[in-house]
């Protein structure tokens, strides 16, 4: 079991959370040609190592989170909160 | 072998007498006894017999690695087969039995087996069910499946009881500072000096006493450690679990343990669970696992009354056994020295074959005093006896190689091939192990986890060699877990013996046949692993899987290693080259019970009742489930059915009025300055100028332009909003507007919160519904027709005071409204609506009557709307703007997703309006019953507006090109086809008259 260290609720079991998907993305405007949404929802990496994915506190703060993971060995090296803003707040709450 | 109770010694309370009762016999024992030692001490041999060979096996080891003495214990509902005697503790009332054996392990007529062994080598299975040679005849799975079930019933394992489990099982959560698992020499050491360290410790030991080994010590100083270990850690806080398996180690420190809570007790109290399943979570693991000690591969060295040499000296110092009188061992090791300087001492005659050229100076001293008879160069080549060994063929060193020596009548032949220190749980990290030449095994690498090792499992013999790497890898934990540098492994020096080990895995000599077995268990041969060899499988993982080495229930615990040496021989490599098989959880089985936990039946996954739902009951309702949901299905009124209920229900509602829960929608609050962004963002039609006051119905679409979802978005305000969705996608689409805002939008200033629990629901259809209502609000002019018309939206008051928000939209096509309270007003306006409805003779409606009339108007739900649709195959083309962008817009018109021939929705009918038919049904093209067919069905109902069955579904182009043809309903299975017609979706009211007037 994957143990995730979220930012406002502290360290957790990854069964409080849900998988999102690739972090990495940037999403198109929602008026971009469709070549850019095709890139971004279907050419997907597949990385073998450390790769940023989002993952969400479902059955905490339900805080989206973007954490940098090994596919390799499940180790997380950075969990932060997704939303900018929210982010600023948790640090400077720190 | 006929093992006997010493007079005196052992850890047992003699005391304490035990009955209990093999094969239908009853004998005793002591309290501290395991099933194995008792029966040993009142000479019992043959426990079981082999799964293919059905030969006779006894006890080979002391521990969870018993491959001989398989049980089955219990009966009735509690019948647990496959269980080790050895480490089945002793308890009044026990009952056990033999395993594979009939009429019963004495006298077993599958014996016959044996003279047919050839047919059953390695890959049997695979060859049998091939065809190919030995079992030519065998061709084709015809014949196949008739002798399989032949061989199922000869060979095969315990049987299972087949009743429900009576026991309860417990699922608990552990944190702490350091696992210890093993309570051994090095285990207690580490645990004392953690916790004296401030930490906090938890020790965990599968046997049901701690000590380990030094249970096997019989000496006052062994027990003093043991106690004055226990008081320390006591003192200090720490936990100790003793009847604790630690079966597998996960991801950042996580473990999973068993605690056997009742196995070892008559008569349980009813509260106590049987078994715990534990889920720990440690900042770091200290394995103090031990070793196992290894047998050899020699000719029927299977025989009951061999078992390894520590065995026997555990069998007399802790339960006060003796194996045998006349005792035979071979080692390859010093270890197995102080076992035959225990039974020399206990009384028996003991021989040594060393297969080493020279003995230690130390070993040789102690025989000296002893005057034990050992045979340096010579090991034990051929077992004989019919139901245990009676006399040992011996092997004498001849250079390179074996050959064939004398004769020695024994009734005890142990075997010590060397140690296999139990680094599974490592193993299961992902760790591979790593060959030690000096120890001959494999033993854990340098590795990055929080785990260290100690003890007998990192290779460390002696038993105070061992305290101090206990005492090292606590050090070692400390100073991870206070961010210090991690110390070394420290000054414990591996090993420990005087005389290095000799490499002994098979002992064969040039043209003799032996049936020398690596596996008991799973009867896998020496001969087996060269079988498979020849055969081509030369991967490690390819003999365990084509032989079936180490698959049995104690997972090749003893023999796995002489299966990789014997491949490595055969492939002309060294073991390391061979590589081991990866180990993986459980350490030792887990019953399916323990992992089911509490989550079975009713509490399999969680119930959600609406706040009506007693008020529903009281009225007459019979519920089903939507998801975790339960929503009234129907109301049945006396003699009514189902079907009675429901067609009722919808002719009422249709002429004049119905009241329905439909608390179970999804809800959202929308609110903040940039909600009316978000809204248009998401829905595919026009929101942004929806006015207050009004709701409108919505699609969501995913980034891929498939179909999300659907519902009703309210506005009260600028700034304020209430979403709906499906009962089924409330969680889906409330994590999905979460997503946008805090990883994609955080621009936008908008709230979005969960308000299903908060607002109960209810809808009144029909064309009294506005009647219903202006008699339950409390100002009659705040729902007229011009107040609140079709899609109109007003908060206000229900006449006893109570806070509403009612919207005009409608899912039965019906005139309706929708009202929600606040979830604690449920009943009361239920109570209110209800007897306003009975007053124009209206109903109650469930789901079921919800469904004929949302099918009848051609409404989409969840079977529609599949993850696979698009908008414009739902027919709700007319829904997507082409004046804005919003989610799915782009992806939406790729040209796969806009051909005119995809499948697309369409109301059905039969063409025999008599005649039903059932959703999941292929539609085919007339006569053209084949592949995929043209399409499916969705939804079915029994229409009374209609006057007979009709249905949904999706066909290849939708009604056009299938208007006046005939197409089958394929269900070959169920109802059989039949033909049916395809017509538009809206088969009632096309034009929404009804819901408008
Ligand atoms: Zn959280």
């Amino acid at each position: 079991m994957i143990r995730i260290r979220c930012p406002f609720c502290g360290e957790r079991d990854h069964s409080e959370f849900s998988y999102g998907g690739d972090g990495s993305i940037d999403y198109p405007a929602l008026d971009a040609p469709v070549d850019d949404w095709v890139e971004a929802v279907y050419q997907r990496e597949n990385i073998r190592g450390v790769q940023t994915e989002t993952w969400q506190h479902t059955s905490g703060c339900r805080q989206w989170l973007l954490v940098e993971r090994d596919t390799m060995t499940h180790e997380i090296h950075s969990v932060r909160m997704a939303h900018e803003g929210v982010a600023t707040l948790v640090e400077a709450g720190k | 072998m006929t093992g006997s109770r010493l007079p005196a010694g052992g850890l047992i309370d003699r005391s304490q007498k035990v009955s209990f009762s093999w094969d239908k016999k009853t004998l005793h024992g002591y309290a501290g006894d395991t099933l194995a030692s008792a029966l040993m001490a009142n000479g019992e041999t043959v426990f079981g017999r082999s799964f293919k060979y059905h030969r006779p096996r006894g006890i080979m080891s002391a521990g969870v690695e018993e491959s001989g003495a398989i049980v089955t214990v219990g009966r009735g509902n509690r019948r647990d087969p496959n269980v080790k005697a050895t480490t089945q503790e002793l308890y009044n009332g026990l009952q056990a039995s033999g395993q594979n054996a009939w009429p019963n392990v004495r006298t077993d007529f599958g014996a016959v087996n044996n003279l047919f062994s050839r047919f059953f080598s390695a890959g049997f299975y695979y060859k049998t069910f091939m065809g190919i040679p030995p079992m030519e005849w065998g061709k084709g799975t015809g014949i196949w499946m008739q002798y399989e079930k032949l061989i199922r019933k000869a060979a095969g394992m315990g049987v299972a009881s087949r009743e429900p489990d009576p026991d309860t099982y417990e699922h608990g959560h552990r944190f702490c500072d350091v696992l210890v698992v093993g309570a051994g020499p090095s285990g207690l050491a580490a645990a004392v000096k953690a916790a004296q360290a401030g930490l906090d410790v938890l020790l965990v030991e599968q046997d049901f006493l701690a000590g380990g080994d030094y249970l096997n010590q019989s000496s006052p100083e062994a027990a003093a450690k043991i106690k004055s270990a226990l008081e320390a850690l006591e003192s200090a806080g720490a936990t100790v679990l003793t009847r604790t398996t630690a079966f597998g180690l996960y991801d950042n420190g996580v473990a999973g343990l068993l605690e056997r809570v009742t196995d070892h007790v008559a008569d349980a109290a009813a509260h106590t669970p049987r078994q715990r399943f534990l889920t720990v979570r440690a900042r770091h693991t200290i394995l103090a696992t031990g070793a196992l000690e290894r047998t050899v591969a020699f000719g029927n060295n299977d025989l009951p009354g061999i078992m390894t040499a520590s065995a026997a000296g555990i069998y007399a110092n802790r339960y006060g056994v003796l194996a045998g009188q006349n005792v035979v061992i071979a080692t390859n090791n010093d270890s197995a020295y102080a076992p035959a300087s225990t039974l020399l001492n206990a009384g028996a005659q003991v021989t040594v074959l060393d297969a080493r050229a020279a003995l230690s100076e130390s070993v040789a001293g102690m025989l000296e005093s002893k005057g034990m008879a050992v045979k340096t160069g010579s090991t034990a080549l051929n077992a004989s006896g019919k139901k245990g060994i009676s006399a040992i063929e011996t092997a004498e060193k001849n250079n390179d190689s074996w050959r064939a020596g004398s004769s020695i009548d024994c009734d005890l032949l142990l075997v010590s091939g060397g140690w296999s220190p139990v680094v599974n749980l490592l193993s299961h990290r992902g760790v591979r192990p790593v060959w030690d030449a000096a120890n001959l095994c494999f033993v854990a690498p340098e590795h990055n986890e929080p785990v260290q090792m100690a003890g007998a499992a990192s290779a460390v013999w002696g038993t105070s060699d061992c305290e101090e790497s206990g005492n090292h890898a606590a050090e070692a934990a400390i100073a991870s877990i206070n961010s210090h540098a991690v110390a070394g492994r420290g000054n414990v020096v591996s090993g420990g013996w005087d005389a290095p080990i000799a490499p002994l895995y098979e002992v064969m000599v040039k043209g003799r046949k032996l049936k020398s077995f690596i596996d008991p268990q799973h009867d896998v041969t020496a001969d087996d692993v060269r079988l498979a060899h020849q055969e081509g499988f030369v991967s490690v993982e390819h003999l365990k899987r084509y032989t079936t080495l180490g698959m049995a229930t104690d997972q090749g615990k003893m023999g796995n290693i002489i299966g990789l040496a014997l491949m490595a021989e055969a492939l002309g490599r060294e073991i390391p080259e061979v590589g081991t098989t990866t180990f993986r959880p459980p350490y030792t089985p887990i019953s399916l019970g323990a992992l089911t936990g509490r989550g079975k039946g009713a509490h399999f996954k969680p119930l959600r009742r609406t706040p009506m739902h007693d008020w529903n009951l009281a009225n007459g309702a019979t519920m089903t489930e939507a998801g975790l949901w339960q929503r009234p299905w129907y109301f049945a009124r006396q003699g009514e059915g189902i079907t009675e209920a429901y067609i009722r229900e919808t002719i009422t509602t249709r002429k004049t009025v119905g009241l329905v829960d439909v608390t179970s929608l999804g809800k959202i609050a929308i609110q903040g300055p940039d909600a009316t962004e978000l809204i248009n963002r998401v829905y595919s039609n026009a929101f942004a100028k929806l006015p207050i006051g009004k709701a409108r119905y919505g699609i969501m679409l995913r980034d891929d332009g498939i179909v999300m979802d659907d519902g009703t978005t309210w506005r009260f305000s600028d700034t304020d909003y209430f979403m709906t969705t499906t009962t089924a996608h409330a969680a889906k689409v409330m994590v999905w507007l979460e997503e946008l805002l805090q990883t994609r939008w955080s621009d936008l200033k908008v709230h979005v919160t969960s308000v299903s629990e908060q607002w109960a629901g209810s809808a009144v259809a029909g064309p009294n519904s506005r009647d219903v209502l202006k008699d339950c609000v409390e100002d009659p002019n705040t729902v007229t027709n011009d107040a609140l018309p079709f899609m109109g939206v007003i908060e206000t008051r229900l006449k006893n005071g109570v806070p509403c928000r009612i919207a005009r939209i409608s899912f039965s096509g019906e005139m309706a409204y929708e009202m929600y309270v606040g979830s604690d007003y449920a009943e009361s306006m239920m109570d209110l609506l209800w007897r306003s409805v009975q007053s124009y003779d209206g109903c109650l409606y469930g789901t079921e009557a919800l469904g004929a009339m949302r099918i009848e108007k051609g409404h989409v739900t969840g079977v529609e709307l599949d993850g696979r649709v698009t908008i414009d195959d739902a027919g709700l083309g007319a829904m997507a703007s082409d004046k804005k962008s919003y989610i799915g817009s782009a992806l939406r018109q790729r040209p796969d997703l806009n051909r005119s021939d995809r499948p697309a929705l369409v109301g059905i009918f039969p063409k025999d309006r008599s005649e039903t038919f059932k959703a999941g049904s292929v539609l085919c093209a007339e006569n053209k019953m084949e592949g995929h067919g043209e399409g499916w069905i969705t939804a079915v109902t029994h229409s009374p507006s209609l006057g007979h069955w009709i249905g949904l579904g999706y066909i290849t182009g939708g009604y056009q090109p299938w208007n006046g043809k005939t197409v089958t309903a394929a269900d070959p299975v169920r109802r059989g086809n039949i033909d049916v017609e395809i017509v538009s979706p809206h088969m009632v009211d096309p034009s929404g008259d009804r819901m408008r007037g």
